[in-house]
């Protein structure tokens, strides 16, 4: 086989592959579209007759699915801004002070990589209600914001930061917290935008968090929101399908016009894990 | 004086805030969490310390050793098809091929999305009696068939939506480790008249033996903890066919309410993420050496 029609041959597998990735997607969009009697003609129409966005609409007046996208919007936001601000700092400390404790305090995080929220549940969700956070958003904001993986992606990354940058500051009389704001922050801007783009991502799909956090329907997010619609009995599809395409825009977003940013994030993360 | 007392202490108010919640809510619970696998507790009385009986429990629980029985049977066909097709499909992009970025993109897609929307979307498309799927084989001539409502199907189908969901994110990873093979190694072979085989079995896999690594340990552990696409796509069943570790350890707490039974069950799944992480490294370690 030479070298083109090889090629040409990859290009004709990898179409298909990327057919079955992108036509169940692409067939839930549709449907969306589609009024209450076509969702479920038989046979199926492809494209819809009469596109509607009532689906939406109903999504939006019934299903309270405006509620559920702000809390979304907001434990994503929140979490992600104090993620940022806490990793940064603690990345900071490890990265660049000897202190006694240093090596104890980032081999802990470290190790508690091999901690997921999964094999602590039980346990966690008594210390939420414990601490007076059970139901409320803050609950799914504050416990998993204190990340290994960010703690140790802004540590690598500041290491290679010099060190005569921060002495001449000193030097210079600048104090500690307007270092670490006005010359580490802006220089660890790469890492810092990967970490941040992580954080939106995941804090918006996760679900196991809030779906142990949380016991009101007023605090769903879209994820428990969208899992409470497909356990009912008999689920409705059109609110159900137009939620869930709803819900992919924002990742879909980011991957879209980040895509750059957070590719090169993640293969710092695989190697250096 | 002053000024170096400030600076011994500013690391520490560094470190400080991300200790706290990392203490609060990570490291108390991991050991409160181990205190309460042996107890007797439904979380409205006090814990009653029972010794080791949880875990005699558990292990005595044909149910309990089906659901672990279950979880290795699944991890063990998504993560050997996940690896091969992330893989494949990073080794075809490697190439100066039309269309590159585009595939890649689309490849990596599925890894955006969350698995309850991944779970909804499958949903949709398989069910038995409105799902496309089935109404495409009827066109061709074929018996609808019942997805998600037979117990080796749903099985299959669990398994193969979860390569769907998460081969782009570890092909990715693959790519990356591609990336880093430096063209010396593949310039150098062909010189020596090396065949595309034994290029590829003499320095592509030996080189991205640390990648496949961090793939390996990676995918394991994500299957492992495999809970939101069950919860969306099939709920556990039909009957308990789909349910895994995760979803038992949830309905011992908060459905039956036997957090003591719960954390044992907790307990023996972070043995096994730690078993398995631990294992992949020292087989690495053993081999990767020789390359490094």
């Amino acid at each position: 086989m030479s070298n083109s029609t090889r090629k040409n041959l990859i290009v004709f597998i990898f179409i298909v592959v990327s057919l079955v990735f992108i036509l169940p997607v692409l067939w839930v969009f549709i449907s969306s579209l589609k009024g209450t009697s076509e969702i479920f003609s038989w046979p199926p129409t492809f494209l819809p007759n009469n596109p509607t966005l009532n689906n939406y609409s109903q999504a939006f007046s019934e299903g309270n699915f405006l509620v559920y996208f702000g809390n979304s919007t907001f434990v994503t936001v929140t979490a992600t801004i104090i993620t940022l601000i806490i990793n940064s700092m603690a990345g900071y400390a490890l990265a660049k002070f000897e202190f006694v404790g240093n090596k104890f305090i980032f081999y802990s995080f470290i190790a508690t990589l091999m901690i997921p929220l999964h094999v602590i549940m039980v346990p966690i969700f008594v210390v939420l209600r414990t601490v007076g956070l059970y139901d409320s958003l803050w609950g799914i904001i504050i416990p998993p914001a204190a990340t290994p993986t960010g703690v140790f992606l802004v540590r690598q990354y500041m290491m290679t930061i010099p060190d005569e940058l921060i002495e001449s500051a000193r030097i210079d009389g600048a104090s500690e917290l307007r270092i670490f704001a006005m010359i580490i922050l802006p220089l660890a801007k790469p890492v810092i935008t990967a970490l941040g783009i992580f954080s939106f991502l995941w804090r918006w799909n996760d679900f196991l968090w809030p779906f142990i956090a949380i016991s009101s329907e007023s605090k769903y997010t879209v994820q428990v929101a969208i899992n409470n619609f497909i356990g009912q009995f008999s689920v409705d599809w059109n609110s159900l399908l137009a939620m869930n395409v709803l819900a992919m825009i924002p990742p879909l977003l980011v991957f879209l016009f980040l895509q750059r940013y957070f590719v090169k994030g993640m293969a710092l993360s695989g190697m250096k894990n | 004086m002053k000024r170096s007392t400030k600076q011994k202490l500013t690391p520490y108010l560094f470190v400080l805030p991300n200790v706290l919640v990392f203490a609060i809510f990570i490291i108390y619970p991991a050991f409160y969490g181990l205190y309460i696998s042996f107890t007797k507790w439904d979380i409205i009385s006090s814990p009653d310390f029972i010794g080791i009986s949880n875990y005699i429990n558990i292990f005595n629980n044909p149910q309990f050793l089906d659901t672990l029985k279950r979880t290795f049977i699944y991890v063990g066909f998504s993560v050997p098809i996940m690896f091969v097709l992330a893989l494949t499909l990073a080794i075809g992009l490697d190439k100066k091929i039309r269309g590159r970025s585009a595939f890649r993109a689309i490849f990596y897609m599925p890894a955006m999305l969350s698995f309850i929307i991944i779970g909804v979307s499958w949903k949709w498309i398989l069910g038995d009696n409105f799902g496309v799927l089935n109404y495409i084989l009827e066109a061709i001539g074929l018996q609808p068939i019942s997805w998600l409502t037979t117990p080796t199907l749903a099985f299959i189908v669990v398994i193969l939506v979860t390569v769907w969901a998460r081969a782009g994110y570890f092909m990715v990873i693959f790519l990356a480790g591609l990336q880093g093979i430096s063209s010396i190694y593949y310039e150098a072979a062909e010189i020596d008249g090396a065949s595309r085989w034994q290029k590829f079995r003499h320095i592509t896999l030996p080189m991205l033996k640390p990648t496949s690594l961090v793939v390996l340990v990676l995918s394991t552990i994500t299957v492992f903890k495999m809970f939101d696409l069950v919860i969306a796509l099939t709920q556990g069943g039909p009957g308990r066919a789909t349910t895994f570790l995760v979803q038992d350890i949830y309905l011992m707490a908060f459905e039956r309410g036997n957090l003591g039974l719960a954390s044992a069950m907790s307990v023996v799944l972070f043995v096994i993420l730690s078993i398995l992480t631990i294992i992949q490294f020292k087989v690495s370690a053993r081999g990767g050496s020789a390359y490094e």
